[in-house]
């Protein structure tokens, strides 16, 4: 069995698109390897992959070994390693135009025939919604799953999809993790004025309410976003930087909330 | 393109293939025998209830990005109230961002319910002359999660087009999910013989959006949808303290306005990041009753050019 040498299996989760799962599971990663654990990264967001392009590893591709396919590897050290559909692709620019049953074929395959190796950490980076991607990480995955991180941003809008995925967890038996507020807050460049221009605390409220871990609070920081178009780690490229402070504490807490299961 | 049942094995060529019922993966497949008969080639007989239904529908307008969470929902829902400003201008629009539907949120319709009477189901009606609907009408607790797979999600839309009582609209704006999967390719083949269908891109400046734009928008090229234009949302942020713009979403390769010169698809504009768009969308408010904000300038422009191109290619 390929995932049996895997020690934590994380799912990064949110009901609504472009919350930041893709940067946050990269980050959670990258933290973890920092603190010296091996790390892979599952991308399980087939019709639109991002994880190649924010580990700088867009023009990689996988190859056979006896156990299966090996994993890209994103570091010398091999300590952090990655899979997406991406390293499939002829061209980046391609559309895969699948209806669910092919994107279900393909999930099970990452998690049967991929050669993960001894890993403290596998985290399953997944699209947005509770369907056909979600159910096959899930089945396929049966009761391994430590924990899901769920990701939102603090509008409402972007909450109700989340206490969508919540429920998602719950019928499906799968422990949670905590609540990550992300793009929570962002400061003028030219007079340091902060504006909460998704507004703030919708994240928190949510963890309140449904009695779970808060995570932490990411602000809106472009430096965070270039480090996701260039494929780098913040703490290489900004350690001035403020969001590497909640950065950190969401690393720390991860890796706590993993042990303590 | 891919049809392929709720029941058929992984490797379903899919019922409209020229291997349907005749590949390895066909071996005890329960449709095997309807398939290699050639039967399930035969065209959808809802294609022709869904044109009827539609007849009164002029423009239908998909929005669509590869991406999520760039806007696809706020510009929806603001283009149906900019388009609808003109009151002789009729306005619907279908939310069939079936796994998490944000249109009733935005448009202040939280826990409106569907009714149905003798001529289908009914939208809601946010004015005179601009209606919704949503699957969000459909459940019980906004918390309700909607775990489908692709045959579920299909059925509902088929439904939305074929037995709600859109009546006589100028324009259907439809919303999307992010990605290039079964929804989309359910609603493009669903509209095939209803007529004029075009699309609207929309994305966020940033390389890693970008990226599935351009999926997306080759995915138009691939199901022959024409593209009216590319919208840029979230661009610049104006402090609202020191009134300076500064950009949170780093443009790379000449952003958008690259992706459009360089896939030779049309630029229709710029939306500012303006956190007065995102409170009005809590909040369930058109942020155009802003008259003079620049988001608001923007949308009018932005509206305007596809009322022009509807215009013309009619």
């Amino acid at each position: 069995d390929n995932l049996s040498s895997v020690k934590n299996v994380i799912l990064v989760l949110s009901g609504k698109g472009g919350v930041g799962k893709s940067t946050l599971s990269v980050q959670i990663a990258l933290g973890l390897v920092h603190a010296g654990k091996t790390v892979g990264i599952l991308d399980t967001d087939v019709c639109g992959p991002s994880i190649p392009k924010m580990l700088n590893l867009e023009n990689a591709s996988i190859y056979q070994c006896d156990q299966g396919w090996v994993p890209v590897f994103a570091t010398d050290d091999k300590k952090l390693c990655a899979m997406s559909i991406a390293f499939m692709l002829g061209s980046k620019d391609e559309p895969v135009i699948w209806r669910g049953p092919k994107k279900t074929a393909m999930i099970k395959q990452f998690l049967t025939d991929v050669h993960w190796g001894e890993m403290d950490y596998l985290i399953i980076d997944t699209p947005p919604g509770t369907s056909d991607e979600h159910l096959s990480v899930v089945q396929n995955l049966k009761g391994r799953v430590t924990g899901a991180i769920l990701v939102t941003t603090p509008q409402a809008v972007a909450v109700s999809d989340v206490r969508r995925e919540l429920t998602f967890c719950w019928k499906t038996s799968i422990p949670v993790l905590g609540v990550v507020e992300n793009m929570s807050g962002y400061v003028c460049p030219h007079c340091s004025e902060c504006s909460l221009i998704f507004s703030q605390g919708g994240g928190e409220e949510l963890a309140k309410q449904e009695n779970l871990r808060f995570l932490a609070r990411i602000p809106l920081d472009p430096n965070l976003a270039n480090c996701c178009e260039t494929g780098r780690n913040l703490i290489d490229v900004f350690p001035d930087s403020a969001t590497l402070k909640p950065m950190m504490e969401l690393q720390v807490q991860t890796d706590y909330c993993c042990k303590s299961r | 393109t891919m049809d392929v049942p709720q029941d058929a094995p992984t490797h379903c060529p899919g019922t409209e293939s020229e291997d349907a019922g005749k590949s390895s993966a066909c071996a005890g497949c329960p449709n095997q025998n309807i398939c290699a008969s050639g039967e399930a080639k035969a065209p959808d007989p809802d294609l022709s209830k869904i044109r009827d239904s539609l007849t009164n529908v002029k423009h239908k307008i998909l929005v669509l990005s590869g991406k999520g969470g760039v806007g696809k929902s706020t510009v929806t829902s603001h283009l149906a109230y900019a388009l609808s400003e003109d009151v002789d201008c009729t306005v619907g629009v279908l939310d069939i961002d079936i796994c998490g539907p944000s249109i009733p949120q935005i448009m202040g319709l939280q826990g409106e319910q569907v009714h149905s009477s003798g001529s289908g189901w009914s939208p809601i009606y946010v004015d005179d002359n601009l209606c919704v609907m949503s699957p969000g009408f459909l459940l019980a607790s906004p918390k309700d999660a909607v775990i489908w797979r692709g045959p579920k999600k299909n059925g509902l839309i088929k439904q939305f087009l074929r037995d709600v009582d859109w009546g006589t609209l100028d324009y259907l704006v439809v919303d999307t999910p992010p990605g290039t999967s079964d929804e989309h390719l359910s609603i493009v083949k669903f509209l095939s013989e209803a007529g004029i269908t075009s699309a609207v891109i929309v994305t966020t400046p940033q390389e890693v959006a970008l990226l599935d734009v351009r999926k997306e928008i080759n995915f138009c090229k691939k199901v022959n949808i024409p593209i009216i234009g590319i919208i840029e949302n979230m661009g610049a942020f104006v402090c609202p303290n020191c009134k300076k713009s500064s950009i949170i979403f780093p443009p790379t390769e000449n952003g958008v306005k690259g992706v459009a010169k360089s896939m030779e698809i049309a630029y229709l504009g710029s939306i500012p990041l303006d956190p007065l768009i995102g409170k009005c969308c809590d909040s369930g408010q058109s942020y155009l009753q802003s008259p003079h904000a620049q988001g608001t300038l923007s949308y009018k422009n932005i509206s305007n050019q596809i009322k022009d191109y509807c215009y013309i290619s009619n």
